[in-house]
């Protein structure tokens, strides 16, 4: 019988054939916690009364949701988990280094077949570069750290197919919120999603990034796209040579197959409260906005801050109106430096803060008042999420918040482009 | 195990931002302040409403969003022993249970805000008191079962040393 992706790599971790519906006790490859879920982890691992990490090469700790800390109370919890990574040995990528799922993979910490997980929701991310990559909470990284292994269920699997001819000035993250408004928010809770279709192909490594980031957002396990000549690149780019790509059988049994076409796709924006409120641009334009914010794990990367300077050269955000840019990584904030990037952002009007995650998890760095609207390039919307339950939260490509901050309104960026 | 409480009524989606801001949750790990905040954006006054031994009863998707373990903490820091949904959310599920907190799947709809529930866990059934009616839910596979009898996963690899996977 015909296996999916996922299935594979959860029986070459289980060292048994498996099929989806089994559970299995499973190796893991690479962990990470970031400032939010470490301290639990931490304290979790303490109680099992275990006095060694499984392979302290293979966790990383990232300090990123608060960024450097915005009080006593986030302090003394950076440096519980400080302490632990210097008894430990645990590598820590610290303030200013910049967001967990845009590290890893650009620090080369994610290979193609590998099994990761990581105490965030956005884990699913690195499944882009063909790997099990699945989010967990706390107490689950804390066993896996003593353990080298966790339980897993094998989840059935959901085939999205994304093809047609790629429209001008539509981006990853604009196919992305398509996929999720036509999943849903529940459309693939507790499944493996496998993302495929001459879209894929054509798109780029960040853009990948971004539609695996957004998997999370229709419940799914995990979401892993297939190898091919760019992930090799890429790869080489880190020097990893040593993997095994991962290929579904073409017997694979799928639990649905979706396709969508994306020929005539528009600029797609979600609505306040929910990821799934998602709608063509032509239905929000003319709102007019408060705030916006570039970054966070879903649009921090390279190309993101490329199409945004291209659009904000030269000219100014409306006055009243603040934009807020966060650069995913150190790396990545040097090289918009270098391409003159930072310096096309700033004589716009914007405040770029260093790289984290900035305002998007609603601690610091932005949070909106009472009745304001901010559109954003994040991956969620929720209610209270940028810390004000009273804010209206809408979400697109990093080309639309750049355009809509140039009007102060929700703008159709294919304009400026 | 059998519980009996009163039903607190949500509907779907209800996210792990609801449950617990992202304001509160990284200041501290004293669960007992945050369960004061519990689904606070939502019902300011619903962690007042709580008694002891209530239950959650939601819709679609429960525990969608972060993976903050404080969500089921808070939960069950706030007195509440379990919760029944139509769905829930992977990780929130993991979560629940991982803590010892009895989540329930099945249809909610036969459940109304302050119904009298009881929950028969082994059994895979509830019984709505108030309404006099029986429902089925799905059953959990027995490990988890031991799970949550522990009181939750690190006592149960105390006890056990392992996961004991085989049924």
């Amino acid at each position: 019988m015909g296996k999916t992706i996922v299935e594979k790599i959860l029986a070459s971790h289980s060292e048994r054939d498996v099929k989806a519906g089994d559970i299995v006790l499973a190796k893991v490859d690479f962990l990470m916690a970031q400032d939010g879920t470490a301290p639990l982890v931490i304290r979790n691992f303490e109680n099992l009364g275990i006095d060694k990490v499984f392979d302290p090469e293979k966790i990383i700790f990232v300090i990123d949701h608060n960024s450097p800390s915005p009080n006593e109370g986030v302090s003394s919890l950076h440096k519980l988990i400080r302490d632990f990574a210097k008894k430990y040995r645990i590598e820590i990528y610290d303030i200013g280094e910049g967001i967990c799922h845009i590290l890893l993979p650009e620090r080369g910490k994610v290979k193609p077949g590998n099994l990761i997980l990581g105490a965030d929701s956005h884990t699913p991310t690195y499944g882009a570069l063909n790997c099990f990559a699945s989010g967990v909470g706390s107490t689950d990284l804390a066993i896996a750290l003593a353990t080298g292994s966790l339980w897993f269920k094998v989840p059935e699997t959901i085939k999205i197919e994304i093809t047609g001819k790629i429209p001008f000035g539509i981006f990853g993250k604009d196919i992305a919120l398509y996929m999720v408004k036509n999943l849903t928010s529940e459309g693939a809770i507790y499944k493996s999603v496998e993302i495929k279709g001459n879209v894929i192909n054509e798109i780029s490594m960040d853009e990948r990034f971004t539609i695996c980031n957004l998997t999370t957002e229709i419940g799914a396990k995990c979401g892993i796209m297939e190898f091919d000549e760019k992930t090799k690149e890429y790869l080489e780019s880190k020097r990893i040579k040593d993997y095994e790509p991962v290929f579904p059988d073409k017997d694979a049994i799928y639990e649905k197959e979706i396709f969508l076409d994306i020929s005539n796709l528009n600029p797609q924006v979600a609505k306040p409260h929910q990821v799934d409120n998602v709608c063509d641009i032509d239905e929000v334009e003319g709102i007019e906005i408060n705030q916006g914010f570039i970054g966070t794990c879903t649009n921090g990367r390279l190309s993101d801050f490329e199409i945004v300077a291209k659009i904000l050269k030269g000219k100014k955000i409306k006055k009243g109106v603040r934009l807020i840019c966060s650069p995913g990584s150190r790396e990545i904030y040097l090289e918009c430096l270098k391409r003159g990037y930072i310096e096309i952002l700033i004589e716009s009007g914007a405040c770029v803060t260093n790289p984290g995650c900035g305002p998007c998890v609603g601690t610091h760095q932005g949070i909106p008042s009472d009745g304001e609207v901010v559109i954003s390039t994040a991956n969620r919307n929720f209610k209270g999420r940028m810390g004000n339950p009273n804010a209206f939260i809408y979400l697109a490509s990093p080309a639309t918040v750049a355009a809509s901050c140039i009007e102060g309104k929700i703008t159709d960026p294919r304009k400026y482009l | 195990m059998i519980l009996k409480g009163r039903s607190h009524k949500f509907g779907d989606n209800i996210n792990t931002d609801y449950i617990i801001s992202g304001k509160y949750k990284f200041k501290t790990l004293d669960m007992n302040e945050l369960a004061k905040h519990l689904m606070e954006d939502i019902d300011p006054e619903f962690y007042k409403k709580v008694q002891k031994g209530d239950f959650i009863v939601a819709g679609k998707n429960f525990g969608c969003g972060s993976s903050r373990e404080q969500a089921p903490l808070v939960i069950k820091y706030a007195g509440i022993p379990a919760v029944i949904a139509k769905s829930f959310a992977r990780i929130f599920y993991r979560n629940g249970i991982n803590n010892g907190l009895v989540l329930i799947e099945t249809n909610t709809d036969e459940i109304e805000n302050g119904d009298e529930i009881e929950i028969h866990l082994e059994e895979g059934k509830i019984i709505n008191i108030t309404k006099n009616k029986e429902i089925s839910s799905s059953k959990i596979p027995k490990f988890l079962i031991e799970i949550i009898r522990e009181g939750g996963v690190i006592n149960y690899l105390k006890k056990y040393k392992n996961f004991k996977l085989e049924e």
